[in-house]
């Protein structure tokens, strides 16, 4: 059976399985409003697509043994670059700094400070523990927005070593979105902070929350790939995906409860990956609760597609990328 | 005698109007009104040799020949157009003035980040560190950044670091004409050490009686093309006298 064939054979057969039990997905997945048969839908389409994206990646490991040995040799090779690169981010950024590494933990406190106090004085939303709602809303979208944007620029940035050695180019995005994850700990430890003196019990759902930071990091890497190659060839991408970030921002319920919204955007919200990333990490840090199966499988559902979509332009591209730096 | 670097029937094209395109914008009001058309350049074209393993070869020619693109493609940095090149063994390609330095960074991490690139870990770049230090006669300037080095001595420090992590192939681009003649010698002698452990090395120069003296054959190239190739003697003998 050719890779075509078996492509066609697992989409057909996971669309076969999954869209005819499209109204039996559960209401908290779908989202606990009524009438809203096409987010159903939708639903059901994504977890066929991440059943198939799965299948797809378990075929290519398993046919294509050398290509995949060949990858992960260079990968080896190259792992120290990718190390010195972060550490290299990592010292940059506190080198000039007085209070140095101390900053990574007072500038997410802070943050937080200045928006409790906004929020809690101008907008009143009936949210209980608001500083711990924003901060582990911030969290998590501040560490994908950043990691997004500094991957968008780093293969322009790289642009001196690419253009005098080879080095594979995936290494650049993936050094922005890890070096990202570093600073995501000190914000991490910053939150544990506010939630232990704003009174929250300890649960033991929190030794979870690495799960949905794995997908939120997946997510990141994916679309750092993608944006680090598009932005080689159109530089004003960054402008666009500067205010895409905006406009997701707002629609992604980081300050505001999704209680508050009226049905469309209700709706429309659903379609957003972060809405799901972040309400994932609440799940396990707020409300003690583990999110099921079909939460699960969309967060992996986005986070594999955009892995899978960053990889394959990154990899199609990187040969061209020289010519146009 | 086993092949190190294989070059089959290689051709490289560049778009000549490619910069012109830089923004999403711009390209599509450029496709929109059918502006999008290129220039194209051969670089190289239709180039085929190869190399022993334990060989020094020279390559010659103009200005525009296309030298420094062949050296590239076989360093990795480009991929060509047309044809296949293989390469048995690490390349360590010293093509211009800081292979991969950031001059924003010390010699000392430049060091470990050069090391890096030619996938070298940082305890076995501790091994080597003074070594590196001592060859490039930097060992005042360790803790200086890059921006504020003389280009001889970011040319030291390149070449220091790409013979001492010690590669099966080796490319040179016209570095050995930088620095003093001491550091020059100093390099010559550096690069028959590498050779009798038995590595690969390419030279482009322009002067050619360095061609002469490390080389054992070279390649003439003539506005991407090979005009000959063979016995050092003979392809300097014919470059010098222009009858090519």
């Amino acid at each position: 059976m050719t890779k075509k064939h078996y492509l066609a054979t697992t989409t057909i057969l996971t669309l076969a399985l999954f869209l005819p039990f499209w109204q039996y997905l559960p209401m908290e997945v779908a989202g606990h409003r009524p009438g809203n048969i096409p987010m159903q839908i939708f639903y059901a389409a994504l977890m066929s697509a991440t059943t198939a994206i799965i299948a797809t990646i378990c075929t290519i490991i398993a046919t294509r043994r050398t290509f995949i040995r060949t990858q992960l040799a260079t990968l080896a090779r190259f792992r120290h670059l990718l190390f010195l690169m972060i550490k290299r981010d990592f010292v940059t950024r506190y080198r000039r700094n007085v209070l140095g590494v101390l900053w990574s933990l007072l500038n997410p406190l802070m943050t937080m400070l200045v928006l409790t106090m906004v929020f809690s004085m101008l907008f009143r939303f009936d949210i209980p523990n608001f500083p711990v709602y924003l901060l582990s809303g911030q969290l998590i979208f501040n560490f994908f927005s950043e990691a997004t944007t500094r991957a968008m620029g780093s293969v322009l940035g790289g642009a001196g070593t690419i253009k005098k050695v080879y080095v594979p180019k995936y290494i650049f995005p993936a050094s922005a979105v890890l070096s990202s994850v570093v600073n995501l700990a000190f914000a991490f430890v910053a939150f544990l902070f506010v939630y232990a003196i704003t009174g929250e019990p300890l649960r033991w759902t929190l030794l979870l929350v690495p799960l949905p930071i794995l997908y939120v990091f997946t997510f990141s890497l994916g679309l750092g790939m993608l944006l680090s190659s598009m932005a080689v060839f159109f530089r004003d991408i960054t402008y666009l995906y500067g205010i895409a970030m905006t406009l997701l921002m707002f629609l992604t319920p980081i300050f505001y409860p999704v209680t508050i919204l009226p049905d469309r955007i209700f709706h429309l919200i659903h379609l957003n990956p972060m809405f799901h990333y972040v309400s994932y990490f609440r799940e396990l840090a707020l409300y003690g609760t583990i999110p099921g199966l079909w939460a699960n499988m969309l967060c992996l559902g986005f986070a594999l597609a955009a892995l899978c979509v960053g990889l394959f332009a990154t990899m199609t591209q990187q040969d061209k990328f020289i010519l146009y730096l | 005698m086993e092949t190190a670097i294989s070059v089959k029937n290689v051709s490289m094209m560049f778009n000549l109007n490619k910069d012109k395109v830089m923004g999403l914008k711009e390209y599509v009001i450029k496709a929109a009104t059918r502006r999008l058309y290129y220039e194209e350049f051969w670089a190289l074209t239709d180039v085929s040799f190869e190399v022993a393993r334990g060989e020094v070869m020279g390559i010659l020619g103009l200005n525009g020949a296309g030298k420094s693109t062949l050296l590239k493609l076989i360093a990795g940095v480009f991929k060509p157009t047309k044809g296949v090149i293989t390469v048995k063994g690490e390349v360590a390609p010293l093509i211009e003035l800081g292979s991969g330095f950031d001059m924003e960074f010390s010699a000392r991490e430049n060091i470990y980040m050069n090391g890096a690139i030619f996938g070298r870990s940082p305890a076995h770049m501790n091994g080597i560190y003074n070594e590196i230090m001592d060859f490039a006669e930097l060992r005042d300037f360790e803790d200086v950044p890059l921006k504020n080095f003389s280009s001889g001595m970011a040319a030291r420090l390149g070449f220091a670091v790409a013979t001492h992590v010690e590669p099966e192939i080796l490319i040179i681009d016209e570095i050995l004409g930088v620095g003093d003649y001491r550091f020059a010698k100093k390099s010559k002698e550096r690069i028959d050490e590498m050779l009798a452990r038995g590595a690969t090395v390419l030279v482009v120069s322009h002067a050619i009686e360095t061609i002469r003296e490390i080389c054992d054959r070279a390649i003439l190239l003539k506005k991407g093309k090979i005009a000959a190739i063979g016995e050092v003697e003979k392809v300097c003998e014919i470059y010098e006298n222009g009858a090519f």
